[in-house]
């Protein structure tokens, strides 16, 4: 205990003495640990490279500067192709995680010992695939454009909304669903009345929450040849073309404000 | 002689909601002082306008020789530290201990680096221990403060604006979430401890039967300005429709059927 | 009681109805109009699956062994780029945090703050990689940069609305006992935020692990680096073992980190 008490009366400590080392030794471990990983970064880094950054950053700024807005009016299509790929990619997930979401919640599946081990690992391999890989992956199989964009969204968003969803319904409060249960429904009816109404605005702020990584990730996948504004980004990078890129991000800046805009206004009005 | 004088105190929200309206107060020292009304009278904003938690928007405070109101930041926490602060849902820092949260009213008298490894001054855990005894909780110092009951938690709150060694206790609502039983005792406690170490106090408090056991004098607060000011004794029923509006304020349940039709709005039981 | 029946219906989500259709006809008309632009080359689809069968074929069986060494290196400084990336993102990412969170901080350096944590968070961490290996050059150093940028987009950002979010009741009567600034930030703040920052601090870690796979087909160092290798090595055994370890450790690093959030909450 941290309380002790000698000649002068009572002695208080916010730990006791073994509890003080211990959180001493912690961060002495941490700190340490972090050192090891900052020098053996520091080894593997060529160090002149590094000090040229400055010089570098100048000599690509002159480059991208002025940036070439006539390319901007190229633009609109790609910039559309990667609004698309994040949408449809969302919306693909949301069809497909909204069941799996349920047969995942141990409060709604349907079978705890078959079905919910399938829709947990289904969750897990979705998420642990990064939808760059998903797409390199779905190049190779449907073939570049923004199908593969699509699909690739869809498929690393399925175990996110999945995840979250399922969640959601595992947190519900179990009063109203045994007030619907008492009045002698069944399942599908327990489902619609007593959970459904819970989950709603957990669901719409799900979507929102996705949509706006998605739109963010939509914007690389043309570096694997998955369709949006990354196929052009990548091109102009390998042609060198640095005032084509400086047009590219802008896009990319304004695209990405205006979605977090309108997702911001979409959660206030759900609120 | 008065320890705290308000004047003209006027306090007016952004929202454009007039909370006090040119309320002027002498209170003297040693006074415990019950301030009664309706939800929403400017209660809390009063007490709130003292520390200045609450920046008032004209008017003076004077406390003791000092002006709060033109204060700098320095000058004000070390006038705070003057003034004890208990609150009406605790207010304690829940995932502290009990024995952090009563020094945390030792905050204004320690420099950081003492605060930051909890190195406090030997009288002031002495203090604190002498403080936990006198509010019944001896031996509780390393609870967590969430995992008390409501009334250990106000006994810890109490403690905490006392180890300031305050000259002035400001308390809201200190029984307004507690049980009838606890509130007796909460307030009883209160009150000894104002006589014992001869503190001044403004009680805000929704009870006007407590208010009338505890407090030696009872001010009305309804809409921002004062409607009474006076001993509790005179708190008759017309006194009573004056701070809170229409309300019969001796029947209870089934004394016709006026109480049952008409809308019970108003916190005073009776 | 009327002997006219009543009808109730469940009021709709949108009132109006004329609202409520140009709402259901506008989502008609995008779907038509993307679907449109979607270009499928369904031969191309239809080969697909013959195709996803040559490419996994040529995957089996996942090759651990000879290019081992590579993969064990690879691993090792995606892990040193985890908790390097990690550990300054956060001592970057509470001041910061401080700073844009409204009721602690003043207009002026929440605005600042909020502005760091936005430009931060805007490009995707594969494009800020590309920009840091073109200034730093390949190799960890540009990926721990990346890393560290993008934790302190996210961990500022959430920690904020944490500290914007503690209760406003505690807060005061911490100020009321005449605390100073910082004391104020350490009694009212810091006990209320900690299991939320530890957890996110845990997630973060587990975050920037799967990122430092990814930004290393860039160039910016790590597993993803040597699992670009042997893409482009045709190696797609070694490819295939590569994505497997990266899903395991992933998926144990998940399992790991949700139970320390549940621990510390």
């Amino acid at each position: 205990m941290p309380v002790s008490r000698d000649s002068q009366g009572p002695v208080w400590r916010q730990r006791t003495r073994a509890g003080d080392l211990a959180t001493w030794f912690t961060w002495l471990i941490g700190v340490a640990l972090v050192a090891v990983c900052l020098s053996f970064i520091s080894d593997k880094t060529i160090w002149e490279f590094v000090w040229s950054a400055p010089r570098e950053a100048a000599d690509l700024g002159s480059r991208m500067i002025p940036p070439d807005w006539s390319y901007s009016t190229q633009l609109w299509r790609p910039l559309w192709d990667t609004f698309n790929i994040a949408t449809l990619g969302t919306a693909l997930a949301l069809g497909v995680s909204v069941p799996v979401a349920f047969c995942a919640a141990r409060n709604t599946t349907p079978s705890t010992k078959l079905v919910r081990p399938i829709a947990l690992f289904v969750i897990a391999a979705s998420r642990s695939i990064n939808s760059l890989i998903w797409a390199l992956l779905l190049v190779v199989i449907v073939g570049p454009g923004v199908f593969a964009g699509v699909l690739a969204i869809a498929f690393r968003s399925i175990g996110f909304c999945g995840k979250l969803l399922y969640e959601a319904i595992e947190e519900i409060d179990v009063s109203p669903v045994e007030a619907v249960t008492a009045t002698g429904a069944s399942w599908e009816q327990i489902l619609t009345y007593g959970v459904v109404p819970q989950i709603i605005p957990a669901f719409a702020g799900i979507t929102v929450f996705r949509w706006d990584i998605n739109i963010r990730e939509s914007t690389i996948l043309g570096l694997v040849g998955a369709g949006g504004i990354g196929l052009q980004l990548n091109a102009s990078i390998n042609n060198l073309d640095w005032s084509r890129v400086a047009v590219i991000l802008i896009a990319i800046l304004l695209t990405v404000i205006l979605s977090e805009w309108l997702s911001a206004k979409i959660r206030d009005a759900l609120n | 002689m008065p320890t705290l004088v308000l004047t003209n105190l006027t306090k007016r929200y952004p929202t454009g909601d007039l909370a006090l309206n040119e309320v002027s107060l002498d209170i003297s020292e040693g006074q415990v002082l019950a301030l009664i009304g309706p939800s929403g009278a400017g209660k809390s904003t009063l007490i709130r306008c003292v520390n200045r938690l609450v920046e008032p928007t004209s008017g003076a405070i004077i406390f003791g020789d000092l002006d709060v109101t033109g204060m700098g930041s320095r000058t004000l926490r070390r006038m705070r530290r003057r003034m004890g602060m208990i609150f009406q849902e605790y207010a304690l820092v829940e995932r502290l201990s009990v024995m952090e949260n009563v020094l945390s009213g030792r905050l204004g008298y320690v420099g950081f680096w003492s605060s930051w490894f909890r190195r406090f001054p030997r009288e002031d855990i002495s203090q604190a221990f002498n403080l936990l005894k006198r509010v019944g909780l001896d031996g509780m110092e390393d609870k967590r403060a969430d995992a008390l009951s409501g009334g250990q938690r106000q006994r810890v709150g109490i403690a905490r604006a006392l180890i300031q060694n305050p000259d002035l206790l400001l308390v809201d609502e200190p029984t307004a979430s507690l049980d009838p039983k606890t509130s007796r005792q909460i307030m009883r406690l209160l009150g000894e401890l104002c006589k014992e170490r001869g503190l001044t106090a403004i009680v805000n408090i929704h009870d006007v039967p407590l208010a009338r056991l505890f407090a030696e004098r009872v001010v009305g607060l309804n809409s921002g300005a004062i409607v009474y000011d006076g001993s509790p004794q005179g708190l008759t029923p017309d006194v009573l429709t004056q701070i809170y509006g229409e309300e019969d304020w001796n029947a209870t349940k089934g004394d016709g059927d006026r109480s049952m039709t008409q809308g019970d709005d108003s916190d005073g039981e009776s | 009681m009327a002997a006219r029946t009543q009808l109730w219906r469940r009021p709709h989500i949108i009132p109006n109805p004329a609202l409520r259709w140009m709402f259901a006809l506008g989502v008609g008309i995008y779907l038509a109009a993307t679907i449109g632009t979607l270009d499928i080359n369904w031969n191309r689809v239809a080969e697909g699956w013959p195709r996803a069968q040559r490419f996994f074929s040529g995957f089996m069986p996942p090759d651990f062994y000879s290019r081992g060494d590579d993969i064990l290196k690879g691993l090792l400084e995606s892990l040193w780029m985890t908790v390097a990336a990690t550990a300054l993102g956060i001592l970057i990412s509470v001041p910061v945090a401080i700073g844009g969170a409204r009721n602690v901080s003043p207009a002026p350096v929440y605005l600042f703050c909020r502005s760091l944590m936005a430009v931060s968070r805007t490009f995707h961490e594969v494009l800020i990689a590309i920009f840091f290996v073109k200034l730093f050059g390949f190799g960890p150093f540009a990926g721990v940069a990346t890393l560290t940028m993008a934790t302190v987009g996210f961990y500022a950002k959430l920690l904020a609305e944490d500290i914007e979010s503690t209760s406003a009741a505690q807060s005061e009567a911490i100020l009321a006992t005449g605390a100073a600034w910082l004391q104020w930030l350490d009694y009212a703040i810091r006990p209320q935020v900690r299991p939320r920052a530890i957890g996110l601090a845990v997630y973060r870690l587990d975050i920037n692990f799967r990122e430092s796979a990814i930004i290393g087909i860039v160039g910016a160092g790590g597993v993803g680096a040597t699992l670009n290798t042997a893409f482009d090595r045709y190696e797609f055994d070694t490819a295939a073992a590569i994505l497997l370890i990266i899903i395991g450790i992933v998926m144990a690093a998940e399992y790991m980190s949700g139970r320390i959030r549940r621990a510390v909450q």
